[in-house]
């Protein structure tokens, strides 16, 4: 890899190892994203898509056991899960965690000025908190009758997804990964959730999705996309390869990866 | 050796408070000293006795107690009101020390026939309301801190709502107590009757103040008449050096509604019984509480919920929340008595730990004579979920911060089910800030 391109990454992910549970998951990742860019990261189940995911966020229960992250030239890895989304990382979970007790116009409000905080800006109060995400929830077209719900109790598949995407875009991330934000949603809340997401591409932020399905990269279209399986990335490609894969399976990877083995 | 030494001393101090009986009616005379001799007889509890095995009073005994003489030191009411939770336009009675304190005091909210008076001076002009209800009140006989409250009963909390009346606002029974150059202690006595088809809310809030220890020994009574809408709390913000023994019982009558919420937040050594007696048909009892912990505190909550009549409902819910090197301790016992077919039970602990070092005796005890009964119980000692710390983390919340709100969300339902917005809200306010101050 050239250096000039090093220089400009946010995102370096270097031969990259991580294990769960005694199991080496991730064995060998490399992965470099520049700012503006979209990445799209698909590949069979347990193939550990949302193990980098979980462990660019910092989940502590997954061990690294090699490799580097640099996240515009910082170690990623010496930070904590707080520190990672005050410097702009987010993550959109596969399985958002549901929290009973906790408004999610509480919660949303204290993350968003945690963040506020570390960036050096003034803390909102109550009023113009609630014209920003009121503002923000047209985006994802979203209730306004669930922000006074618990944390994502009781939210339906598709309701999830919608407070992920807004949790997005009310923390204004300049790295945000996207695990499966499409799984489990209809026809128009994929359009809703897609079209959300879009909206808040820019030249400054990178995008990290990770799916099965390239219906979800017609909407997002990316710039690269990366082939998961088991635990390294076995292929890189512009976005055609999603339609090979939609087309072909991943059989024919796989039984590359073996013949090179 | 020592528990003997002890119990001298409140020999003693009954000798003189003894002396300034002559004002009082001679069944009282008796009924202290029938007290004070089951005291003696009694004795402290120790953690040989069944129903105090986790909690040792030790701290209780070895310390000299002594009766407040006066007002002492004023308290200001901004202390007052703000540690109480309370504030200057609340129906309230107060008591500093276990004395009634008129200054502090005012009821005028209320409607004209709705009697909340310092019991020593309704004792004075009782028509023969209030004796039978303390006279047969015989726990006494098997509870040496009822004993020794009974001995000791002089002033406290009188309310009576007559039959029908409906009480909108909240009736305040404050008891705020501090170390007044000695170790005070105080025994209040209260009594609550609501009459049939009456309707109130009731708020016991103890605050306490300064680095003194002090001792609230309390007993309450409350009867509800057939068809009474009772709805009783129990706030206890005890000081660090606080320790408090409180005897809550209640009788319910017939389609009888009680509902008691218990709050401890703070306070040192604290010991909670309540036995309310469903007494009558379609009566219903909940029990909701909540108690915070940290540091080495210690709070024990024994309740007995005794179904002695058919078709009968209760619901009980206690959740707590642990830190440092605390200890709670949750006995909850359901009788069904032969007769109560019907009956209709339901019990629940949780516990949160938020430190290995913290621990919780948790024990639910049934005892059910009848066979067409519905009966449930259930606990739990659980730690914080660590996907939903993480969760919150990964939003830009720290660690401490991402735990004081899953704390506030644990205790949070039982706060809600609470019926008065005011104290709802300041007691949201202290949960969260509170996390968040046991913490850093
Ligand atoms: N706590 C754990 N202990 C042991 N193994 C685990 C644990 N968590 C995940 N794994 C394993 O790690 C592997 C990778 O899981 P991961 O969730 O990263 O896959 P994925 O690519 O996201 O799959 P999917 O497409 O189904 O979401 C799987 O084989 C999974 O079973
Ligand atoms: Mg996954």
């Amino acid at each position: 890899m050239d250096s000039f391109r090093e220089g400009i990454s946010m995102l370096q992910i270097k031969n990259l190892r991580a294990k769960i549970g005694g199991q080496e998951i991730l064995r060998g990742i490399d992965l470099s994203i520049r700012a503006g860019e979209v990445h799209a990261i698909m590949g069979p189940n347990g193939s550990g898509k949302s193990t980098l995911a979980h462990v660019l966020s910092g989940r502590e229960s997954y061990e690294v056991t090699g490799g580097e992250i640099l996240y515009e030239g910082k170690n990623l890895l010496a930070m904590t899960p707080e520190e990672r989304a005050r410097e702009g990382m987010f993550l959109a979970f596969q399985y958002p965690v549901e929290i009973p007790g906790v408004s999610t116009t509480y919660f949303l409000k204290a993350a968003l000025n945690a963040v506020r905080k570390h960036r050096g800006l003034e803390e909102l109060d109550a009023m113009e908190f609630l014209s920003l995400i009121k503002e923000r929830m047209k985006l994802v077209e979203m209730e306004q009758s669930l922000l006074n719900r618990p944390l994502n109790e009781g939210f339906s598949g598709g309701e999830k997804k919608r407070n992920e995407i807004l949790q997005m875009a009310v923390l204004n991330p300049k790295l945000a990964v996207l695990d499966e934000t499409d799984s489990g949603l209809d026809i128009d809340a994929l359009r809703i959730v897609a079209g959300g997401v879009n909206a808040l591409r820019q030249k400054d932020r990178a995008m990290i999705v990770i799916t099965h399905y390239q219906r979800l990269l017609n909407y997002i279209v990316p710039d690269f996309i990366h082939v998961l399986y088991d635990g390294r990335i076995v292929k890189s490609g512009s976005k055609e390869l999603a339609l090979e894969l939609e087309v072909k399976g991943y059989d024919w990877i796989k039984d590359e990866v073996a013949a090179v083995q | 050796m020592k528990s003997s030494q002890s119990k001298e001393r409140f020999l003693s101090a009954f000798e003189r408070f003894q002396k300034g009986f002559a004002a009082s009616p001679d069944w009282l005379r008796d009924l202290r000293r029938a007290g004070i001799a089951c005291f003696d007889e009694l004795g402290f509890p120790t953690t040989r006795d069944e129903e105090w095995r986790f909690t040792n009073v030790e701290p209780i005994v070895s310390t000299s107690f002594e009766s407040a003489n006066g007002a002492g030191k004023i308290l200001r009411p901004e202390d007052l009101y703000s540690r109480s939770f309370i504030d200057s336009a609340y129906n309230r009675i107060v008591f500093v020390n276990g004395i009634f304190c008129p200054e502090h005091s005012s009821v005028r909210g209320l409607p004209s026939n709705v009697r909340v008076e310092n019991l020593s001076a309704a004792l004075t002009t009782d028509d023969g309301v209030i004796e039978p209800y303390l006279s047969r009140d015989t726990r006494y006989r098997q509870e040496a801190f009822v004993a020794l409250n009974t001995a000791f009963t002089e002033e406290g909390a009188f309310v009576l709502v007559p039959r029908g009346v409906v009480v909108t606002e909240p009736i305040y029974l404050v008891f705020a107590s501090y170390g007044n150059g000695f170790p005070v202690m105080s025994h209040p006595r209260n009594l609550v009757i609501c009459e049939a088809g009456s309707q109130a809310r009731i708020v016991e809030s103890y605050v306490g103040f300064g680095e003194q220890p002090y001792l609230t020994n309390v007993v309450t009574k409350v009867v509800g008449e057939e068809g009474a809408i009772i709805d009783y709390y129990r706030v206890q913000r005890e000081a660090s050096k606080g320790y408090h023994v409180g005897a809550l019982s209640a009788r319910m009558s017939r389609n009888c509604s009680f509902t008691a919420h218990s709050v401890t937040l703070s306070g040192s050594l604290i010991r909670n019984d309540i036995h309310a007696l469903l007494d009558g048909e379609g009566a219903t009892c909940v029990l909701n509480g909540l108690y915070l912990l940290d540091g080495k505190q210690h709070v024990d909550n024994h309740t007995e919920i005794d179904h002695a009549k058919p078709r009968a409902t209760s619901q009980e819910l206690y959740k707590g929340i642990l830190s440092g090197t605390s200890h709670a301790v949750f006995n909850g016992k359901i009788l069904v008595q032969k007769d109560a077919q019907k009956s209709d039970a339901r019990q629940t602990n949780k516990n949160l730990l938020l430190s290995e070092n913290a621990v919780v005796n948790t024990k639910p005890q049934l005892e059910i004579h009848a066979d067409d009964v519905k009966c449930s119980h259930g606990s739990t000692i659980g730690q914080l979920d660590t996907d939903a710390l993480f969760y919150l983390r990964s939003r830009g919340l720290d660690a401490a911060d991402a735990q004081s709100l899953l704390s506030y969300a644990f205790a949070s339902d039982l706060v809600g089910r609470m019926r008065i917005a005011p104290l709802r809200a300041r007691l949201d306010d202290y949960l969260l800030t509170s996390f968040r101050r046991s913490q850093s």
